[in-house]
């Protein structure tokens, strides 16, 4: 190699380096502006963390099916039937254990509730990647097959998890350390929601590390930008849509752990409930942005406290025209990634 | 030429129902450079992604150091030391240039795991990417998006480089920088193949040169002679050499 020859002009200065902060006011400003119409600081208190763990929640469950889309454009209707597969798994788990979820302690409370989680993962993961080698891989680059198909799987899904737990619903009773709530002045939260909240930092923290710090999290968000540039930089995307595949489902089977004991009990449809409020969420936040899904996921779930609060029959409306909105803004979503 | 290290033999390529290539036959030798010329939809983009296994060839014979790579997916295809630059750069813009080189880094899993030695190399090849290292790739502008995507396509030795027109949409004085840097690689005796339209460009880097038109390649040789030759110049490429200086 022979020393340096070309020059750059020094005048080539680029832009000052600028994080796009907007969309992060959104929640505060969602927060600060249903605090007026709540009628009490007490209420809104309760209403805003029950907004936030239900955010969370749907954070978890989503995160998987925006990269999965921003990867490779496959739109997983079905990602609901592991949420249920999730929420069923912990009613058979922590039934198993209920000696250990009815006692005071919450160490022993946690002992039962790990593995319950592990379970919910592992079998989700798992069945995620049959799902993926069955259902996905056939229809790959056809976006109409992948709609029909994956509300295909769906169905079949909820079906066979029918047969295996009964059509009924089944009580998911939260373990006892978690009941209750912590009272603040004339506030109360429930003990469960900031359990849900943390858990949501959580794996919004990891998520977030293994995107920006990993070569794995690197090639992902190079994916879901530029997928044949990164075939042509040697990398198989396949397999790493496979992993994100995987790893998406087994989120979204925690994630339905973490949204049975919220609703404290688990109905074979509870996963296609869902569904709907995780689409408003990856649209909002833009396709493949884990960020914007984050985001999406916490105004969503405070906008439906609020307006479950205020005005019921709406609840469902106000989060379509939460998303119209967003999209008015900006048509791509709040942190628009995908390159397509 | 004996022993090419790329060798393309009546390769037909179909894209929906259109069809491109219509038999191109295409000689790349070690250590040279070789430009492909032509007008806009001769088919010289989709000879590179042909190559890079980015569309299958319908018929023919593509040869790398001897082995038909025709059928094999891009990802093999770019393990066999081949780099590609697309015309649009692939500039991963919301990744920073240093995750952007990290990536090309195909073996390496942080970014002191490249040869410091290839590294510093590069940045005295395009500063700007030492200047610019922690900024996200999509600030860059233009010229600096173009110095980035050959950074990535030689942060590791490569066997060939397959670049698609470096000068396209560059101001002047950019161009004589992309223009120093191609000389500086080419002593390292790099194998490449560049599409290029800008003949005053490709004139002064190519070693031999093919010229496309309607999906063949109609004319291959030394790029001296075809420089020197006015005549083969507005009969193959419609200009001359004088209108471009």
């Amino acid at each position: 190699m022979s020393s340096p020859a070309a020059a750059v002009p020094a005048s080539d200065a680029l832009p000052a380096v600028r994080t796009d902060r907007l969309p992060l006011l959104l929640v505060p400003v969602l927060a600060l502006a249903a605090l007026p119409l709540t009628g009490s600081f007490s209420t809104w208190v309760t209403l805003t963390f029950a907004g936030l763990a239900m955010g969370m929640i749907i954070f978890i469950i989503a995160s998987g099916l925006t990269l999965v889309f921003g990867l490779m454009d496959v739109l997983n209707f079905g990602h609901g039937v592991f949420i249920t597969l999730g929420a069923f798994l912990a009613t058979t788990v922590l039934g198993a254990m209920s000696g250990w979820t009815e006692s005071e302690s919450l160490l022993r409370n946690l002992g039962a509730v790990f593995p319950a989680i592990l379970a919910a993962m592992a079998v989700a993961g798992i069945v995620g990647l049959a799902y993926e080698r069955i259902i996905i891989r056939p229809v790959y680059g056809q976006p109409l097959k992948q709609i029909l198909i994956t509300m295909g799987g769906m169905i079949v899904g909820e079906e066979l998890i029918k047969v295996v737990w009964g059509p009924e619903s089944v009580p998911l009773p939260l373990p006892a350390a978690f009941r209750g709530s912590f009272i603040f002045g004339e506030a109360a939260v429930e003990k469960y929601r900031i359990a849900a909240v943390v858990v949501g930092l959580a794996v919004f923290a990891v998520l977030y590390w293994v995107l920006s710090r990993t070569k794995v999290g690197l090639l992902i968000r190079a994916g879901v930008h530029d997928r044949e540039m990164v075939e042509s930089m040697g990398y198989r995307i396949k397999r790493l849509f496979i992993g994100v595949f995987i790893a998406g489902s087994a989120l979204a089977g925690l994630g339905g752990v973490l949204w049975g004991l919220y609703q404290q009990g688990v109905t074979p449809q509870i996963g296609s409930q869902v569904n709907v409020l995780l689409f408003i969420v990856i649209i909002i936040g833009g396709l493949g942005s884990v960020g914007g899904c984050f985001l999406g996921a916490l105004m969503v779930g405070l906008m439906a406290n609020y307006t479950g609060f205020l005005a019921p029959k709406v609840a469902l409306f106000s989060n379509i025209l939460l998303m119209v909105l967003v999209l008015v803004w900006r048509p791509r979503g709040l942190y628009a990634v995908v390159n397509r | 030429m004996t022993n090419p290290l790329l060798q393309l033999e009546g390769v037909h390529t179909h894209i929906g129902a259109y069809h491109i290539l219509q038999g191109v036959d295409l000689q790349v030798a070690h250590g040279e450079m070789t430009v492909l010329l032509g007008r806009n939809g001769a088919g010289k983009t989709t000879t590179l992604r042909t190559i890079m296994g980015l569309w299958s060839p319908s018929r023919g014979s593509v040869r790398f150091e001897g082995q038909d790579v025709g059928a094999r997916q891009t990802p093999d295809v770019a393990r066999l030391g081949i780099a590609y630059v697309p015309e649009n750069m692939g500039i991963f813009a919301d990744l920073t240039v240093r995750e952007n080189m990290i990536l090309a880094a195909r073996g390496a899993r942080r970014i002191e795991d490249v040869d410091p030695k290839r590294l510093g190399w590069i940045f005295g090849l395009f500063p700007a990417m030492k200047k610019f290292w922690q900024h996200p790739a999509g600030l860059l502008s233009g010229g600096q998006k173009q110095m980035l995507a050959v950074a990535r396509a030689i942060v590791e030795p490569r066997k060939l480089l397959l670049i698609d027109e470096p000068s396209k949409g560059l101001a002047p004085a950019i161009i004589q920088n992309m223009i120093a840097a191609f000389r500086e690689l080419k002593q390292t005796d790099t194998t490449i193949l560049l599409v290029e339209q800008n003949f005053n460009f490709a004139r002064q880097l190519g070693d031999r040169v093919a010229v496309m038109d309607n999906g063949r390649v109609v004319h291959a040789g030394p790029m001296a002679a075809l420089a020197e030759d006015e005549k083969l110049q507005q009969s193959l490429l419609g200009l001359s050499l004088g209108a471009h200086q």
